[in-house]
């Protein structure tokens, strides 16, 4: 059988991509629909799931520890991904200039997100300690006060893990520097002919440039702050009093500590449908904030 | 932006007579900044040397206030302690290297051919195709959580680094992302004069494709690895024999067996647990750095 080149190609393509296609459906398509299924179900995993209709979600709404853990979620990204462009852009111009040891500078800030998972929860538990880490140590050498109770306060939990996750604003960084180095110097020069302070060039030339690389790091950034784990989880584990509750522990605790797999699975499609909603907006409010250079030209 | 003709010849004059100004505005801004850096890498510093020091300090000297910076002595007994004093780390150490290198080598390979296929070949439904793929980048991993923990749980591979190790045969989507882009860069020409002499599919893989986008590849290497290393829900979920704890979950059962009682030994265990990473960065720095700004920028 003689097939035509175009045919052959199309025959290639299928079959290189095949493993992920496999993939796809095994690990991602089905589990999501199974998920759905089960969110209507209860489900202990011994047992078969028994239907229960909508009563998981509806369960949702009275459900105090979910109302507590979409609080802090929430609170946790609207603090971390704006407060972390701000700092990571600023870094990213700071660390574009030439100067001596810049090699040190980029290297040095970019370090922190080699240490993930445990480690840092670690080391930051000891840099948190009341009593002798650091970080109160500097509190008490500045201001003579001994320092909050940070992972154990209520209060202070959440500033605390807002700063765990902005010491490892490095990787972001390193996508603005290669953005701000992706802009013509001759913009800046023109700018300058005209006129323009450093202020007026950082807002009308850095800025625009800059917006998608803003808006794909504010996507990724709230996904990931939306879903956070593994540092919270050996940090505090929600704690104290749930002041530290977060999404994705709260759901790990009703799947995997309580077995509670269908109402689990209603709050994992409620947490999809907001990273979803997130998304989306994200993309509505692009338009008018986003500036593609391709455009320009059409 | 909008330049009158009118408005440049006095800017050129303006420029010639600021040019020694402007000189020596720059040597100031540069001073300034390297100023503000040298203050901005503290906090990204400091809490390393405080881990590094720590990990040499005596008990004792961990529960001194104000902090010391310096061991006295140095114990560099705790970093063989901190591997089998409390719980047996240098087994976990191993389980992480048995299960993450060849996850790792199963993701990237796969995903490169995964990749090949997209970049090289037309095909009917291949934009639609990607659009799938990238649109599972933004499936929370909780919401698939619960039926691939069924699943594995059916297929009697709980407390196995099965679940760990074999969903990373299909290929992941970000590497797949990752990888085209990378590929994409393959000049056509070289695939066709390949094709011309004679190579097939494969071999022009083989010989060409994998070759031309070793940076990506090493790239992939290093961040897949990374992420497997310091993975922390996934054997959370499906290990628990003591035996094959991976270094992460060890690190966490360490504060379960002393609480947090002797921090020299667990900021010596974190070090190491850090280490291969920090290592692997510095090796191919340039490979990895070429990889986040591929992903982020395009």
């Amino acid at each position: 059988m003689q097939l035509s080149i175009r045919r052959r190609e199309e025959l290639w393509f299928y079959t290189l991509i095949s493993p992920w296609v496999l993939g796809f459906l095994a690990f991602t398509a089905g589990p999501l629909l199974a998920s759905l299924f089960f969110s209507f179900t209860r489900y202990d995993v011994v047992s078969p799931p028994i239907w229960t209709g909508l009563q998981n979600y509806a369960r949702l709404l009275e459900d105090d520890l979910f109302l507590q853990a979409l609080k802090v979620t929430t609170l946790y990204t609207i603090i971390t991904v704006p407060l972390g462009i701000v700092v990571s852009l600023g870094l990213a111009l700071l660390l574009n200039r030439d100067v001596p040891g810049i090699r040190f500078f980029r290297t040095a800030i970019y370090l922190p997100t080699v240490t993930s998972g445990v480690a840092l929860a670690l080391l930051w538990m000891w840099l948190f300690n009341p009593e002798f880490g650091l970080i109160n140590y500097g509190v008490a050498a500045l201001t003579g006060w001994r320092g909050p109770l940070w992972l154990q306060s209520e209060t202070w939990v959440l500033p605390a893990l807002v700063l765990m996750a902005l010491w490892g604003v490095g990787g972001t960084v390193v996508i603005y520097l290669a953005g701000l180095q992706g802009i013509p110097t001759e913009l800046y020069e023109a700018a300058e002919l005209d006129g323009a302070t450093g202020v007026t060039r950082l807002w009308s030339i850095t800025l625009p440039l800059l917006s998608p690389v803003i808006f794909f790091t504010t996507i990724t950034g709230m996904i990931g702050t939306f879903q956070v784990f593994t540092t919270i989880k050996v940090a505090t584990n929600g704690g104290p009093n749930y002041a530290s509750l977060v999404y994705v522990v709260y759901l790990y605790n009703v799947a995997f500590r309580d077995f509670q797999m269908g109402y689990a699975s209603a709050l994992a499609w409620v947490l999809f449908i907001i990273v979803l909603l997130l998304t989306l907006l994200a993309f509505r409010s692009s338009a008018s904030w986003v500036h593609y250079e391709d455009e320009e030209r059409r | 932006m909008s330049m009158q003709s009118s408005d440049i010849l006095p800017a050129k004059q303006a420029r010639s007579r600021n040019r020694l100004g402007k000189k020596q505005q720059q040597r100031i801004w540069n001073t300034v900044t390297f100023i503000v850096l040298c203050g901005v890498v503290v906090p990204f510093v400091l809490p390393f040397l405080w881990m590094l020091s720590t990990s040499f300090k005596t008990l004792d000297q961990t529960v001194r206030f104000p902090p010391e910076w310096l061991p006295s002595p140095w114990m560099w007994e705790n970093y063989p302690l901190s591997l089998t004093e409390i719980v047996p780390l240098y087994r976990y150490f191993w389980n992480s290297i048995v299960y993450s290198v060849p996850a790792t080598c199963f993701a990237v390979f796969s995903s490169a051919i995964v990749a090949y296929g997209f970049a090289k070949f037309r095909a009917r439904g291949r934009q639609a195709m990607f659009m799938i793929v990238l649109s599972t980048l933004l499936i929370p991993y909780p919401v698939v959580m619960i039926p691939q923990f069924i699943l594995f749980q059916r297929l009697g591979w709980i407390d196995t680094y099965l679940p760990l190790i074999v969903p990373n045969l299909f290929a992941s989507p970000f590497l797949i992302f990752m990888l085209r882009q990378f590929m994409q860069g393959v000049p056509s020409e070289i695939l066709d004069a390949a094709r011309i002499d004679g190579a097939g599919v494969i071999g022009t893989f083989w010989r060409i494709i994998l070759p031309l986008s070793k940076l990506g590849l090493i790239a992939a290497s290093i961040l897949t690895f990374s992420a497997n290393w310091n993975d922390y829900l996934g054997p959370l979920l499906y290990i628990n024999s003591r035996d094959l704890f991976t270094l992460q979950i060890g690190l966490t059962s360490f504060v379960a067996h002393r609480g947090t009682s002797h921090w020299e030994l667990l900021m010596a265990a974190s070090v190491l647990a850090t280490l291969p990473v920090l290592i692997i960065f510095f090796v191919a720095q340039k490979a990895m750095m070429q990889g986040i700004v591929v992903t982020g920028l395009k």
